[in-house]
């Protein structure tokens, strides 16, 4: 689904000693089939941006569409409960809303709050646990039993079983280990291209930005920084460390080795392996020549 | 499959050495009688003024080493020593005086109402007099480039400032070994530079053990030494440097190694001659200067 911000600012607790300006005036559009990565150092906006996603919060002023819904300031929308049908969000640390008995009973509680039919609510927890790599063992065990790790894949199970058209990830791997996070992560970018969803993940991690994304936003102080594709972001070093973001470590050591070498090998999304053999051509090179 | 480089300590031996360690002997440790176990036949020594770092995948028992240091839980098989004292239920008191911890959520770790009450908390457990906690707060404080905030509310600090402040209450009760458990995960990149930063200030000045449990590999890569868990056991313990040599056999294990690691194996297979294992930008730089200017 096409989503569109248009003008929006939101306040919290508009009017009082404690009024805080968290978005202003924030405009973009993200194409359907779109992986967006938002990034942004703590307090720049990211998570009041995202409740938006999902109709969790109004805007203030301006109009945010996500698909044929829109949410305008002061207008009610009717229509949130389909809406949020359609757009699954993954909190930071999901695990901690896990409530239910089972595995498989918390996995279908969405859907049956939707008025899914069970026979399809059963489909649906197969295929999410597939896709999040859960053994079906564990479907009868109580969810609290299970590793945080594993915990964390029931908690994502869940919102898949929704079947949701737009998937939004809050820092989905914090926490996890190195392979841990590579999993997660590898396999939310399947689902992308499978189910061809939009996806909009908030994340620290310009490595993760860099790697998934296909559009970047910055923001900064409530306000749009930056936006582009990751490798027009990432040659901008010095944007990026006025607002206390990094450029991915591979930009960086290529940047250095420039520098340092006067050899410049421009990163256009080579592998690791790629990129190590322009590198040993380009500094062997230097000494066939001299 | 563990291996255990010669031991160091063994030669160099001594009361005088033995008191200013953390020793696990022989270590078991299960949650009940029916559950499995989480730690098995664990022994390492950790020394004074030493950095380690403790890696592993989710559930291979790293935090179970952090809670078993200071008598959070007690092993059933095995001992723990801290500075020479066994660790149990008896004499934890005297170990928490010694071993200071931080958690990894900044938010969990706060009693106090403003960053000086927080800092002089622990230190009123303790039964400080006043004079010397005004001097201790001021002190810690500074250690952590937090002087500026001792009257601020703990809650407007960022995630950063927050985990400087839970280093300075634990600095306060000057520990001998302070356990750092995924302290920088929660955070943010600029608030991980800033704990960096912070706990190698504090190793510098003082002398303490600093034992940081991390899934962060660029951390591990300061430490003195790193001991890789895996399943319950000890997997590995070398220095950054031989560990992160170990790239395919630490990725079985569910862990990875650094890029600038990565991209050193990748240089060797491409033909290129890298003398040692990198840790950082600035040695593969280096290599890769003396091979470019080398006629």
């Amino acid at each position: 689904m096409d989503i569109t911000f248009d003008q929006v600012s939101y306040v919290y607790q508009p009017g009082s000693p404690f009024e805080h300006r968290a978005l202003q005036d924030i405009s973009f559009s993200i194409q359907s089939g779109s992986f967006v990565a938002i990034i942004g150092h703590t307090g720049s906006g990211k998570s009041t941006l995202l409740q938006h996603l999902n109709g969790l919060m109004q805007p203030t002023s301006g109009r945010v569409s996500v698909g044929p819904y829109d949410m305008e300031a002061g207008k009610k929308n009717k229509r949130l409960r389909e809406l949020r049908e359609k757009v699954g969000v993954v909190f930071q640390y999901p695990e901690h809303q896990l409530f239910e008995e089972t595995v498989s009973k918390d996995i279908a509680f969405g859907p049956e709050n939707f008025g899914v039919e069970e026979q399809e609510i059963q489909t649906r927890i197969t295929e999410a646990v597939r896709a999040t790599g859960l053994s079906e063992e564990l479907l009868e065990r109580s969810p609290f039993d299970l590793s945080g790790g594993q915990m964390r894949r029931v908690a994502i199970s869940g919102v898949l079983a929704m079947n949701p058209e737009v998937l939004v990830l809050d820092e989905p791997t914090a926490g996890l280990d190195p392979s841990g996070q590579r999993e997660i992560m590898d396999m939310f970018h399947n689902l992308h291209k499978e189910k061809q969803l939009t996806t909009v993940l908030v994340t620290h991690s310009m490595e993760d930005a860099l790697k998934y994304a296909d559009h970047i936003i910055i923001l900064n102080n409530g306000e749009m920084y930056r936006e582009g594709t990751p490798l027009e972001i990432f040659k901008q070093k010095e944007a990026l460390e006025a607002v206390q973001l990094d450029v991915p470590e591979v930009i960086e050591f290529l940047a250095k080795v420039e520098e340092k070498m006067n050899i410049r090998l421009p990163y256009e999304g080579q592998s690791v392996a790629e990129l190590a053999k322009d590198l040993a051509r380009m500094v062997k090179g230097g000494r066939d020549l001299e | 499959m563990s291996h255990f480089p010669g031991n160091s300590q063994l030669s160099r031996g001594g009361e005088e050495l033995e008191k200013n360690q953390i020793e696990f002997r022989n270590v078991s440790f299960r949650y009940h009688d029916e559950a499995p176990w989480v730690l098995r036949d664990v022994s390492f020594k950790i020394d004074a003024d030493e950095w380690v770092a403790i890696i592993g995948h989710n559930g291979s028992g790293k935090s179970t080493i952090a809670k078993l240091m200071n008598g959070l839980l007690f092993p059933q098989e095995g001992e723990i020593l801290v500075s020479g004292q066994k660790v149990e239920p008896d004499t934890i008191w005297d170990v928490r005086k010694q071993v200071g911890m931080v958690f990894q959520n900044p938010d969990n770790q706060f009693v106090g109402t403003t960053v000086r009450d927080d800092v002089a908390f622990g230190m009123e457990n303790h039964g400080m007099p006043r004079e010397l906690m005004v001097e201790r707060i001021r002190e810690s404080l500074q250690a952590v480039s937090m002087t500026d905030y001792e009257r601020q509310e703990p809650h407007r600090l960022s995630g950063g400032q927050k985990q400087r402040v839970a280093i300075a209450s634990v600095l306060a009760v000057s520990p001998k070994y302070i356990i750092l458990d995924e302290a920088t995960a929660m955070l943010d990149p600029k608030g991980r530079k800033e704990i960096m930063q912070t706990i190698r200030d504090v190793q510098g000045a003082r002398n303490l053990s600093l034992i940081t449990i991390t899934h962060d590999l660029q951390e591990v890569t300061q430490a003195d030494r790193v001991i890789v868990m895996n399943n319950g056991e000890v997997w590995m313990e070398g220095t950054p440097r031989d560990i992160f040599s170990e790239k395919d056999r630490l990725i079985d294990i569910g862990l990875d190694t650094p890029f600038i690691s990565k991209l050193a194996d990748e240089l060797m297979n491409a033909g290129l001659t890298i003398s040692r294992e990198p840790l950082n930008h600035q040695e593969l730089l280096e290599e890769l200067w003396t091979l470019h200017s080398t006629k």
